[in-house]
């Protein structure tokens, strides 16, 4: 199958009043077109840099990046804006505070000169589980899973051939996290989106993903299957160590 | 039966939880924000006090009775408040109430045309400086910290040597040197929003420079603009007071208050209401402002909802 998503070689360096730290360090991966693939790290690892630099909001130094076989800087034209979406960790701030559900939606729309604004904006509210009344609400009139529904809609009223989760649900409670994950995987299946998961929850995306890479300080460490990772099954040290430490503290004998 | 209910159902309608239309939206929230203003006793006599300077201003020939401002009358100059003068004479014999009445329409345009060159200029250099950020903002700021440096009474002092004093030099001074402060708010709130996750998602959704700027952090850069310009209000009302009592604002006969209360200088120990009465009048609508100014900051506060 082709590569929707093919990194080689990226390295991120932010600079700040003279000194300069890698983020990430020459990560080279590819993820093929309708794949699910995740990436977990302890904080810090560079994970969401890697995401923030595959959308283009942040700069990568060095390395390569093909989206659907064309080649991706930084700065992207309005076209190539229509490759990929991006659903934000906290749903509190990736909502404009002083623009109802239905502005927050047909603005993708107006910029993407898409014609056909009311029924489609209707159709992606039902679309993720939010109903008629939530539709000129303002984003502190609604909960926080909510308005992560609401952040997936804006993502997908596009219909991205990608779509770049960044922690989607480390901000929402246990029981809302569920309805979320359940959520974007049904809408995977139905729009058969290729997607990249950043977590450090290792359950989340063991659930979600087929293949996982592993990051540390900047460097991919493995990229090992959802089973093997399951099973705890890893070449590397690292990866066994991370697995140890997401099962929690077990009680000695 | 049916008539009390009906003020029942447009209050519903405007604090429903589940509005039907943006317009609903809209208009439900500015709802809240006036009753939040209505319950804050401060702020609404700082609304009832700019509301009656607007109506002044408005319906001066009204209230004054069709007096003439500028109506000299020697024979009755430097009366008393009585019946026929409320507010007594001022010392060429022109009723103070009719004079004070049309100074609002002076003051009220003042405060408008500065507000319409110091909000605008203000928003425009501060949230291109905080959004773009790097050499422009460096530029943007440094010019901001020029205009900044310069002392307002001076420079109207300054424009009215070189143009001859008037209102409209009177304005130009004030607008010059008022906006900077205006560009400092816009900035630091613009460089805050452009950081933010709704930022980026308009971004990666492919939207302009232009648009982001204009649709998504000028309006929420202006409440906090406004809040100030009210607050600010006061100030200016009080420098184009005080061109006016030096001469280089409103000249005579034109009836200004600052220029009011100059003239009733000379008289202030034996007819103290010439001085007094205009002096009043600016004390009120500066404290209205402020009043307002408050509240509005407390009701456009993002924390409080």
């Amino acid at each position: 199958m082709a590569d929707m998503i093919k990194v080689s070689g990226l390295s991120v360096t932010f600079t700040s009043a003279g000194r300069s730290f890698r983020a990430v360090d020459g990560v080279s991966f590819s993820v093929a077109k309708g794949e699910s693939f995740g990436i977990v790290g302890e904080s810090g690892s560079g994970k969401s840099t890697i995401l923030k630099a595959v959308a283009g909001l942040v700069k990568f130094q060095a390395g390569a990046l093909e989206l659907n076989g064309q080649a991706m800087g930084f700065a992207r034209s309005r076209k190539e804006r229509q490759l990929l979406q991006y659903v934000f960790q906290d749903p509190y701030g990736s909502l404009h505070p002083r623009q109802t559900v239905d502005e927050a939606l047909r603005e993708p729309l107006a910029i993407q000169g898409i014609a056909g604004a009311e029924a489609k904006i209707a159709a992606a509210l039902a679309e993720v589980g939010l109903e008629p009344k939530h539709r000129f609400r303002f984003p502190h009139q609604l909960s926080g899973g909510q308005r992560q529904r609401v952040a997936i809609a804006r993502a997908l009223i596009l219909h991205p051939p990608i779509l770049l989760l960044d922690e989607p649900t480390s901000a929402l409670d246990v029981s809302v996290q569920a309805e979320i994950l359940n959520l974007l995987a049904r809408l995977r299946a139905a729009h058969g989106t290729t997607s990249i998961l950043v977590s450090h929850d290792l359950a989340v995306v063991a659930h979600v993903c087929e293949r996982v890479a592993v990051m540390k300080d900047g460097r991919l460490v493995e990229i090992l299957g959802a089973d093997a990772l399951r099973a705890g099954v890893a070449e590397q040290a690292y990866t066994r160590q991370l697995v140890a430490a997401s099962r929690g503290y077990a009680r000695g004998a | 039966m049916s008539a009390p209910s009906a003020p029942q159902n447009w209050k519903q309608w405007l604090e429903s939880e589940s509005p039907a239309s943006r317009r609903q939206a809209v208009a439900g929230n500015a709802w809240r924000g006036l009753v939040a203003i209505i319950k804050n006793p401060a702020a609404l006599a700082g609304l009832i006090i700019v509301a009656l300077l607007l109506l002044m201003a408005l319906a001066a020939p009204l209230l004054a009775w069709g007096q003439d401002p500028l109506a000299q009358d020697l024979a009755q100059r430097l009366k008393p408040p009585s019946a026929s003068h409320w507010l007594g004479t001022d010392e060429l014999g022109r009723d103070i109430y009719v004079r004070v009445l049309y100074g609002a329409r002076v003051t009220l345009t003042i405060v408008v045309l500065v507000s319409l060159v110091v909000a605008p200029l203000g928003l425009a250099v501060g949230t291109l400086s905080g959004f773009l950020g790097g050499v422009i903002d460096v530029v943007l700021m440094r010019i901001t910290d020029i205009f900044l440096a310069f002392p307002r009474l001076v420079l109207a002092l300054a424009f009215a040597a070189a143009l001859g004093p008037g209102i409209e030099n009177a304005v130009i001074a004030i607008a010059l040197t008022a906006w900077p402060p205006y560009a400092r708010i816009a900035r630091a709130e613009a460089a805050t929003i452009a950081q933010s996750d709704f930022i980026a998602a308009v971004k990666l959704q492919g939207a302009s420079t232009a648009r982001i700027l204009l649709r998504h952090i000028v309006p929420l850069c202006l409440s906090s603009v406004i809040v100030r310009l009210t607050l600010d209000m006061a100030g200016i009302i009080l420098t184009a007071a005080g061109l006016g009592f030096l001469g280089l604002g409103a000249q005579p006969p034109t009836a200004e208050w600052g220029a009011m209360v100059s003239s009733g200088r000379e008289v202030i120990l034996d007819q103290w209401w010439v001085a007094t009465m205009p002096g009043i009048a600016i004390f009120v609508v500066s404290l209205g402002f402020n009043l307002l100014g408050d509240g509005l900051r407390d009701v456009f506060d993002p924390k409080s909802s």
